[in-house]
């Protein structure tokens, strides 16, 4: 499993087309956003922060984070594409480790890329209100996070064998990403898109990143995010392993 | 007990299609067996079911002792595997996929370092192992796709088409490498659409057609079945032909000539024959101006049993097969 963590690991950094865009389309959003909708923090009902930039921080880095997803999803169908998948199925190691290798990468991965955001925002001057615990709860999520959604871009890949296709799929993330309260927060969400992010794991996933940034912890909505992160993870690595262990019925 | 033995194989793909359709095998250690099959045969099909990559919808496969549906991973440790079109990652290097390989086959870190030199040296990539695989020729990429099967010291090694597309000279380092392989004890099982790659490198070859094994045995044995060779000859201004066709008579039963020669004759023993009908007409007074034996090619065989020509047939020639011999 490690040695195949490592080369998706290698390969990641080998492939500035696949990893570039992960954190330079999510920054420009997050500049554009900030400018054009700080005052929005002034109607009732958004929370008291310590600026525009901080409570957005959280959105870039979900957003980051699926694209994540997508580059995950694209490698793997790529593998398949070019056959380097089969010489992996063909080697005498447990299957789960093919899936397990490459999500091990991606929380590596993951990891760097909430790092990324969360320098970028302390730059700019954004404060982590939940001091350096904070911080790292929003690694802990953020990784795990990130896990789960290469977990949905690996199970794409597995189903599909068609990185074109994967992409095609991938966009739709980002509708139930701005069906969530990654952007804004649930209370200024109107019917139907309030509905949908109440049972939408990534407001969550996204609240729970957002809260140690700006707020002290607050243990009930941390919990939330990381319960909600577990659960992506989990449920995406089972599809995952269940979509590989069907590649060997199926032509 | 045989290295490769399947009873009945079969797999179907839905819709109902048998791209494998019964087939039996029995494939002794270390010997090079030559699967032969146009496109669409069903040769890739069933390699990978008997690499594991594709159960079986029927019939059952054991390879090197183990079933290949019930203990998969007891094969996949005890064979080497190279596929259709060398599937490498091009972000990779020669060395890393050498590691690489050598760690999913569990081999002691101590051991991978020099066990992966010795392969690259073995495959004649040294000076290339620390390049990016996506800058390899496709000679090179089949070199290190094979050395790769072997990091393990397999006992059984699948080779699937490794030299299609392959220039010629690319193709002879592979063959040299299968010859030595066998010369090795490996057992060897490869797929191929050349018939002039089975001719030289099979002990035994088996043709496959529309998922069903329709011919096995050595080639020699099999071109025997269609047909002996015969001697295609021409005589030096036209020659007395009448007097030429007594003269053969003695050496074999006469036959319709090709286009640019005045006789043929079947010739039992092949070229251990040539002399005696050269020396022959040269006492009847007659001058050879060129010969030509000509062989039951493999192509013959599948022709008999298919009733069409095999793919890749007319590419024997590039393949680096000699023509028949000519004075």
């Amino acid at each position: 499993m490690w040695a195949l963590a490592g080369r998706a690991l290698r390969n990641a950094s080998r492939r500035p087309q696949f990893f570039v865009p992960m954190l330079v389309f999510p920054s420009l959003l997050l500049a554009a956003n900030t400018g054009g909708f700080n005052r929005t923090t002034a109607l009732p009902g958004f929370p008291k922060v310590h600026g525009f930039l901080d409570y957005q921080l959280a959105a870039a880095i979900t957003q980051s984070l699926l694209l994540g997803g997508v580059s995950v999803g694209i490698a793997v169908a790529l593998e398949i594409e070019n056959g380097f998948f089969d010489r992996l199925i063909a080697s005498p190691i447990p299957r789960t480790s093919i899936v397990f290798g490459r999500l091990a990468a991606t929380f590596c991965i993951a990891l760097v890329q909430v790092l990324f955001f969360l320098v970028l925002g302390l730059i700019f001057g954004a404060e982590v209100q939940g001091g350096i615990g904070g911080a790292l709860l929003v690694l802990l999520i953020g990784a795990i996070a990130g896990t789960g959604f290469g977990g949905i871009g690996m199970s794409l890949a597995l189903r599909a064998r068609n990185a074109s296709l994967v992409q095609g799929i991938f966009p739709f993330a980002f509708v139930i990403l701005f069906l969530s309260s990654a952007f804004f927060p649930m209370d200024l969400l109107r019917a139907p898109a309030d509905w949908v992010a109440a049972y939408n794991p990534l407001s969550y996933i996204a609240d729970g990143l957002r809260n140690p940034i700006i707020a002290p912890i607050d243990a009930g909505a941390v919990l939330e995010g990381l319960a909600a992160a577990l659960g992506v993870t989990a449920a995406m690595t089972a599809l995952s392993v269940y979509f590989l262990r069907g590649r060997l019925r199926e032509p | 007990m045989p290295a490769i033995e399947a009873v009945e194989l079969e797999r179907e793909f839905k819709g109902g299609v048998k791209a494998v359709d019964g087939v039996d095998l029995a494939i002794d250690a270390g010997e090079v067996y030559g699967f032969l099959g146009p496109n669409g045969a069903g040769k890739t099909t069933t390699v990978r079911m008997l690499v594991t990559l594709l159960r079986p919808t029927g019939g059952s496969a054991r390879v090197a002792g183990y079933d290949v549906a019930s203990q998969p991973d007891a094969v996949r440790r005890r064979i080497g595997v190279a596929l259709q079109e060398a599937a490498l990652d091009p972000l990779m290097t020669g060395t890393e996929l050498i590691e690489l390989q050598a760690k999913l086959h569990g081999i002691p870190p101590e051991k991978v370092k020099r066990r992966g030199e010795e392969l690259i040296e073995r495959v004649g990539l040294v000076e290339a192992r620390d390049r990016r695989v996506g800058t390899y020729s496709g000679g090179m990429r089949r070199r290190l796709d094979l050395a790769m099967a072997l990091i393990h010291e397999p006992g059984v090694l699948f080779l699937d088409e490794p030299t299609t597309g392959l220039d010629p000279v690319s193709r002879m380092t592979l063959w040299d490498e299968v010859r030595r392989l066998k010369n090795e004890g490996t057992t060897v099982f490869l797929t191929t659409q050349y018939l002039e790659e089975a001719d030289q490198l099979a002990d035994r070859v088996g043709i496959i057609s529309d998922g069903r094994l329709v011919a096995e045995g050595t080639p020699a044995v099999l071109k025997g079945q269609v047909g002996r060779p015969h001697l295609e000859i021409a005589l030096a201004d036209g020659g007395d032909r009448e007097r030429a066709v007594e003269v053969l008579a003695s050496f074999g039963a006469p036959r319709p000539p090709a286009e640019g020669f005045e006789l043929a004759v079947t010739v039992a023993e092949g070229a251990t024959e040539i002399a005696g009908i050269v020396r022959a007409l040269d006492d009847a007074h007659m001058t050879v101006a060129s010969l030509e034996l000509v062989e039951p090619t493999l192509d013959d065989v599948f022709v008999e049993k298919t009733g069409r020509h095999l793919e890749g047939a007319g590419e024997t020639d590039d393949a680096g097969g000699e023509p028949a011999g000519s004075p």
